[in-house]
């Protein structure tokens, strides 16, 4: 349009009726009015998907890490079962065993249970005040092996059972492939969630787009009269639902950062009661760690960014359906 | 500067609104368009500032075809074209003041390098005093010079404008006209859809005359 400016003279000359330029005729207004575009049920919208996101991932980066630390606690540790068998003294190969594995390199700590000890594990299933003298009841010894240790399972097995043919070498490999699947499928169900809930992010965006560009189809036709092209009028609703989904975003993170710190406090409350016991040892302190609030306001950002893409992407169909 | 050869054009699977039309818009010319009502006035004006497709036939606008334009070609061609529609189209959330700027605006313009030529022009069209007003408290008249000053402010190099003084008073509708052929004379071709007789002849200029859908030629 500069060209046409160059081309042409001075359209009119007031001389001396040239006005004084009033304080107030400025351009103030947005050209698509905030009012227009229904931006409360869209804020309200991200802030609760963002919130469930936030939670669904903050629970999974729990289930994480209380996995891990069983893992490391459970994988640290080694139990050998010394049956009973006829015509065998079942002390003596205790002691044989036990002192077996205080000379394996990277043992820090054997404790063999006693007869006694022994007998409290099975108080469980059998009762208490039972005789268990005529009971053949195994000893367990537990080895703790120092962290990160790694230790020749196999070798150990054979020294032991070379040793008291009738010893069993339990390194928890069962028990922590099983804590790995259960791991993988929490982490498996969080991602799917989190798909799902930014499935219905990018839906609602588009819903709300749609609408806003329905409510403001008058000024789009206006920009593409004064010569707007489809992406300086995307840019104008643009602006808008980025803000929308920032707005939305921030709250819904911050409600569930709100909501973490307060379950971590509600835990340290009740830490000491057997309620508050049973479920640190299932999924620890409860307590997010400080990268794991990172990865939340990461993930306001993205969500944030996706209602942006989402929206652009309306708007250009839209635009198209409108020319 | 624009060229329609045997342009054609129907909504849908209607009847033929506009046929064979075959003419020549040369570049600082002025010409009046008139016809009955339906004749198609506006869609003739629609098709020159490329909001509709012929159905057939060539369009040529500043040395381009347009059935071969994009949109972004469109949307740069159209700021070459300023446009006035009978139901005026400002923005209701603007100031008058804001409505005229918004060619500059929309071209990216610091608001410094143009606020004086738009408040100018706002004079001149007698809304000097109505500048921070907003459009649904503006009378129709004040309404109609605010959507041709709009039209205008970017001095085009074509102008199209439909009814232009159709609400508003014959002294109004004298400077209003005085308006575009300032307008012409600075360079801009300008096509006036009118009944009004009298206003055509005040000027004398070149007149197009839809009859039927087909374009008569008054030079």
């Amino acid at each position: 349009m500069s060209s046409a400016g160059d081309d042409h003279g001075v359209l009119m000359d007031l001389g001396k009726e040239r006005p004084q330029v009033p304080a107030r005729a400025r351009n103030m207004s947005p050209i698509v009015p905030r009012a227009s575009i229904a931006g409360r049920a869209l804020v309200a919208v991200v802030a609760i998907m963002t919130f469930l996101a936030s939670v669904t991932t903050g629970v999974v980066l729990l289930v994480n890490a209380s996995a891990t630390e069983w893992q490391s606690e459970v994988a640290s540790e080694i139990t050998i079962q010394v049956r009973p068998v006829a015509g065998r003294d079942i002390e003596r190969d205790v002691t044989a065993v036990a002192n077996a594995m205080r000379e394996q390199p990277g043992i820090l700590d054997v404790r063999p249970y006693t007869r006694e000890e022994s007998g409290k594990l099975l108080e469980p299933w059998l009762g208490s005040g039972l005789s268990l003298d005529d009971l053949p009841v195994p000893r367990m010894i537990v080895a703790r092996a120092a962290p990160g240790t790694r230790l020749d399972v196999e070798g150990l097995r054979s020294h032991v059972t070379q040793l008291v043919p009738s010893a069993s070498v339990d390194d928890h490999r069962a028990w922590i492939d099983r804590m790995r699947s259960m791991t993988g499928a929490t982490v498996f169900a969080g991602i799917g969630i989190l798909a799902l809930v930014i499935i219905a992010t990018i839906i609602s965006v588009s819903f709300a787009t749609r609408g806003a560009m329905a409510a403001n189809r008058p000024i789009v036709e206006v920009l593409h009269f004064v010569g707007a092209g489809d992406r300086y009028i995307a840019n104008r609703f643009l602006r808008h639902f980025l803000r929308l989904g920032l707005e939305g975003g921030v709250i819904g993170c911050v409600a569930a950062m709100l909501m973490f710190g307060f379950s971590e406090s509600i835990a340290n409350w009740f830490s000491g009661t057997p309620v508050g016991d049973q479920f640190a040892a299932l999924l620890g302190t409860f307590s997010l760690r400080p990268s794991g609030y990172l990865v939340l306001a990461a993930q306001t950002i993205l969500i944030a960014a996706i209602t942006g893409w989402a929206s652009r992407r309306t708007l250009f169909a839209t635009l198209d359906d409108i020319d | 500067m624009v060229r329609f050869e045997n342009v054609g054009l129907r909504y849908g699977l209607g009847p033929e609104i506009l046929r064979d039309l075959s003419f020549h818009i040369p570049a600082h010319s002025f010409q009046f368009l008139t016809g009955p009502s339906g004749a198609g006035k506006t869609s003739l004006l629609r098709l020159l500032f490329l909001s509709l497709r012929p159905t057939r036939g060539l369009v040529n606008l500043f040395g381009h075809d347009v059935s071969l334009l994009g949109k972004d070609a469109i949307a740069d061609l159209r700021t070459r074209i300023g446009i006035v529609l009978q139901d005026f189209r400002l923005l209701d959330h603007m100031t008058t003041y804001e409505n005229v700027a918004l060619p500059f605006r929309v071209m990216g313009r610091d608001e410094s390098t143009y606020r004086r030529e738009v408040i100018d022009l706002l004079k001149w069209v007698g809304l000097g005093e109505r500048m921070d007003a907003l459009p649904p408290i503006l009378s129709g008249g004040e309404k109609q010079r605010a959507a041709i000053a709009r039209a205008v402010i970017a001095r085009p190099h074509l102008l199209l404008a439909d009814e232009p003084t159709g609400n508003v008073d014959p002294t109004l509708g004298r400077r209003l006209l005085r308006l575009f052929i300032e307008l012409n004379k600075s360079g801009t071709a300008v096509i006036i859809a009118t009944h009004d007789i009298t206003l055509m002849d005040q000027y004398d200029a070149r007149r197009l005359v839809l009859h039927q859908g087909r374009l008569h030629i008054y030079e």
